[in-house]
C-alpha cells in the first residue's frame, strides 16, 4: 500500500512539481519562530475564504436572482431546504466575521510595520484583496432583497451619480436601470457569485506567492534572514508546517468556536450582522426612516457623511471617502520610521496609532447612527484625525524617537 | 437594528428633534415572556393565530405541516386550526381576505406576518397588540400607543375590551395611560392588565409569532450546544498537540 502510494507520488512528482511546490510553501517554507496571537489572522481569512465560497455555493443551489421571487427564495431556504438556515447562517455569519478578521489582520501589518520594505507589493496585493471584498460584500448584501438591501444599494450607488459630468450614466451603467431594480439584482449576483470570487482566489494565491518570496514578517519587525546557518536556513526561523499547521489549527479551531457561538445562538448578532429591516421585502416606494450601511462600512460611511457638500453636491464626501480606503495602499511610502514594529517605536508613533483606532472604531460607530449635529461634529474631527495619521505619517515617523532594534528575534 | 434604533431615537431627542415624535419611540416596550420550550403556549398562540390573524394577514412562508415542530400531529393541525378541506397540509398560509380588498378596506394591505417577529420585536409585538385604545377620529374607531395612526381596526376587542386613553399630567410631563373602559371576554376584572386573560393570550401568539419567524430555533440551540462541546474537545487536542 505504501510502496503504491510512493509510486503514484513519484509518477505525478515526475509531470507536476509536487513535491517541490509542498517544500517550498509548507514543510520548508521558514517562518519567523516569534509570532504571536496576531499572526492567526491570516490563516484565519483563508479559512473564512473557503467557508463563504463553499457555503455560498450550496446557496447558490436554491436562491432565486429575481425581485420577485429574491426574498421568498432565501425564506425558502431558511423553512424548506434542508440545512438550509444552517448554510445562509454560516454565510452571513462568515461575511461579517470576514471583515472582523481581515480588520485585525490589517492591524498587525500597522503594527508590525509588515508593509515596509520589501513587502510593499504584499501589502498592495492585500489592499487589493480588501477592496474586492468590500465590493463582494456589497453586491451579496443586496441579494436577499430586503429593505435594507434595497436602499443600502440605492444610497452608494447614488454616490457615484455625485461624480462631476460622468455621474449620472456612471450610476446608470452600475445598476442597468434609472433605480435599483431586477437588473441590478441580477448583474449583482453575476459580480458576486463569478466575478469577484474568481477575482479574490487569484489574488489570495499572488498574495502568498508574494509572502513566501519575502518571508513573513514577525512581532519585531526584524529580517530573519540576515542571520542563516550553514544550510542557508535561517536560524530564527522554523518550516511553517508542522509547527504553524498545528499552531493555526488551535487558531482555527478557537476561531470557529466562535463562530458557532454566533450562527447557532446569535446569527443577528443584535442586527449587526443581520439588519432588522432587512426582514422587511425591498419597497421602492417606501423609504426607511433610518438607512445604515452594515457594520464594516460604516466607518467610511460616516466620513462621507462628515464632508459638507460643495455647490450642493455631495462629491467632495464621496471623494474622501474613496481616499480613505485608497490612502492605505501609501503607507509604505508614508512610514519614514527607522524601525518597523510598534515594540521598538516612540512615544509619538504609539499615540498616533491608537488615535486612529479611536477614530476608526468610533467612526464606525457614528456611521451606525442617524446624522444629528453633534453626531457631525464628532465625526469631522475623526475624520480630520483619520487622515492626520496617514498625512503627517511622514513627519512624525521621522521625528519619533526609536528602542535599538535587537539583532535576534525575542519571544514575550 | 433595534439598539441602534433606539439609541438613535434617544440621540434624536436629546437635540430635540421633531423627528422623534413620529415613530412613538417614547413609549415604553413590555418584555415578552418568550418560551419556545412551552409547546402548549407555542400551539395556543398557533390558534389564535390562524384563526383571527389569518382573516387578513399571511404568512406565505409558513407551511401548515411546520407545525409539527411545536408538537402538533398532522390531525391537530387540520381539526384544531379547522382548515376548510381544500387546504393541503404542505401548503402556505393564505389570507382568507385578498390582498387587493384588504388594500381597499384599510389604506395600506396588511403585511405578510411571516417574519414579522425579527422585523418588528417580540417586544414591540407584545405591546402593539395590547396598546389599542378607541379613538373617534380614525376611521377605523381605533389607536395604537406603539404605532400611531394605524391602519388595522383592532380585531381582538371582543377579547380585551375595550380602551381609552387618558393623559395625565404628572409634574409637568404628559404621562399617557390606557384604562379598560369595558372588559372584553378575556379580561374580567376592572384592571387593564388582565394578566392571566388576554396578556397570556398575546403572550402565547408573541411566542407563536416567534417561533414562526425562524422555525430553526426549535433545533439550533440543542445543536449549538453539541457543536460547540465538539470543538471545545477538538480544541484541546489540538493545543496539546501543539504543545508537544
Amino acid at each position: 500500500m505504501m510502496n503504491l502510494l510512493k509510486n503514484l507520488i513519484g509518477w505525478i512528482d515526475a509531470r507536476f512539481p509536487l513535491i517541490s511546490t509542498w517544500k517550498a510553501h509548507v514543510s520548508e517554507y521558514y517562518a519567523p519562530k516569534n509570532f504571536n496571537f496576531w499572526y492567526f489572522f491570516g490563516s484565519l481569512a483563508l479559512m473564512v475564504l473557503v467557508i463563504q465560497i463553499a457555503s455560498g455555493i450550496f446557496l447558490t443551489m436554491n436562491y432565486k436572482p429575481d425581485a420577485l421571487f429574491a426574498f421568498a427564495s432565501v425564506e425558502y431556504i431558511m423553512r424548506d431546504v434542508q440545512w438550509g438556515w444552517l448554510l445562509r447562517y454560516i454565510h452571513s455569519t462568515g461575511a461579517s466575521m470576514f471583515f472582523v478578521v481581515i480588520y485585525l489582520h490589517m492591524f498587525r501589518g500597522l503594527m508590525y510595520g509588515s508593509y515596509r520594505k520589501p513587502r510593499e507589493l504584499l501589502w498592495i496585493i492585500g489592499m487589493i484583496i480588501y477592496l474586492a471584498l468590500m465590493g463582494e460584500a456589497f453586491m451579496g448584501y443586496l441579494l436577499p432583497w430586503g429593505q435594507m438591501s434595497f436602499w443600502g444599494a440605492q444610497v452608494i450607488v447614488n454616490l457615484f451619480s455625485s461624480v462631476p459630468f460622468i455621474g449620472h450614466d456612471l450610476a446608470i451603467l452600475i445598476r442597468g436601470d434609472f433605480v435599483v431594480s431586477d437588473t441590478t439584482l441580477n448583474r449583482f449576483f453575476a459580480l458576486h457569485v463569478i466575478a469577484i470570487p474568481l477575482i479574490l482566489v487569484l489574488i489570495v494565491v499572488a498574495h502568498l506567492v508574494a509572502l513566501h518570496e519575502v518571508g513573513s514578517n514577525n512581532p519585531d519587525g526584524i529580517e530573519i534572514k540576515k542571520h542563516k546557518d550553514a544550510n542557508g536556513k535561517p536560524l530564527d526561523g522554523i518550516p511553517f508546517h508542522p509547527y504553524y499547521t498545528v499552531k493555526d489549527g488551535v487558531g482555527a479551531v478557537g476561531f470557529l468556536i466562535i463562530f458557532c457561538a454566533i450562527v447557532f445562538f446569535a446569527p443577528d448578532m443584535g442586527g449587526y450582522f443581520l439588519e432588522y429591516n432587512n426582514f422587511v421585502p425591498a419597497n421602492p416606494m417606501k423609504t426607511p426612516e433610518h438607512i445604515a450601511p452594515v457594520w464594516y462600512f460604516t466607518p467610511y460611511y460616516a466620513i462621507l457623511r462628515a464632508v459638507p457638500p460643495l455647490f450642493g453636491s455631495q462629491f467632495p464626501g464621496v471623494v474622501a471617502m474613496g481616499v480613505a480606503t485608497v490612502i492605505f495602499f501609501f503607507l509604505p511610502w508614508l512610514d519614514r520610521g527607522k524601525v518597523k514594529s510598534i515594540r521598538y517605536r516612540g512615544p509619538i508613533y504609539k499615540t498616533f496609532l491608537a488615535l486612529f483606532v479611536v477614530s476608526f472604531v468610533g467612526l464606525g460607530w457614528l456611521g451606525l447612527m442617524p446624522a444629528t449635529p453633534t453626531y457631525t461634529l464628532i465625526s469631522r474631527i475623526l475624520a480630520v484625525v483619520y487622515f492626520a495619521f496617514f498625512l503627517l505619517m511622514p513627519w512624525y515617523t521621522r521625528i519619533d524617537t526609536c528602542k535599538p532594534e535587537p539583532d535576534r528575534v525575542t519571544s514575550k | 437594528m433595534k439598539v441602534i434604533h433606539k439609541l438613535g431615537m434617544l440621540a434624536l431627542l436629546l437635540t430635540a428633534s421633531a423627528m422623534a415624535l413620529a415613530s412613538g419611540a417614547e413609549v415604553h416596550l413590555d418584555k415578552a415572556p418568550i418560551d419556545l420550550k412551552n409547546t402548549a403556549s407555542l400551539q395556543r398562540g398557533a390558534k389564535l393565530f390562524t384563526s383571527r390573524c389569518l382573516a387578513c394577514h399571511s404568512a406565505s412562508y409558513m407551511r401548515y405541516n411546520r407545525l409539527r415542530d411545536i408538537g402538533m400531529s398532522e390531525d391537530q393541525i387540520k381539526k384544531d386550526l379547522e382548515l376548510p378541506e381544500d387546504v393541503k397540509l404542505g401548503s402556505t398560509m393564505q389570507a382568507a381576505m385578498d390582498a387587493n380588498s384588504a388594500k381597499l378596506a384599510f389604506g395600506e394591505a396588511p403585511p405578510d406576518l411571516s417574519v414579522i417577529a425579527r422585523s418588528r420585536s417580540a417586544d414591540w409585538l407584545y405591546t402593539y397588540m395590547r396598546t389599542f385604545y378607541a379613538d373617534p377620529g380614525r376611521a377605523s374607531g381605533w389607536n395604537n400607543l406603539v404605532f400611531p395612526s394605524v391602519g388595522m381596526p383592532f380585531v381582538l376587542a371582543d377579547l380585551q375590551g375595550k380602551q381609552v386613553l387618558r393623559i395625565e399630567n404628572k409634574k409637568g410631563h404628559e404621562v399617557k395611560k390606557l384604562v379598560l373602559e369595558s372588559p372584553g371576554t378575556m379580561c374580567t376584572a376592572g384592571s387593564s392588565l388582565c394578566v392571566a386573560g388576554y396578556d397570556a393570550a398575546i403572550a402565547d401568539l408573541t411566542n407563536y409569532l416567534v417561533f414562526m419567524s425562524d422555525p430553526s430555533k426549535m433545533v439550533r440551540y440543542d445543536l449549538g450546544y453539541i457543536v460547540l462541546g465538539f470543538l471545545f474537545v477538538l480544541f484541546a487536542l489540538l493545543y496539546a498537540l501543539k504543545k508537544r
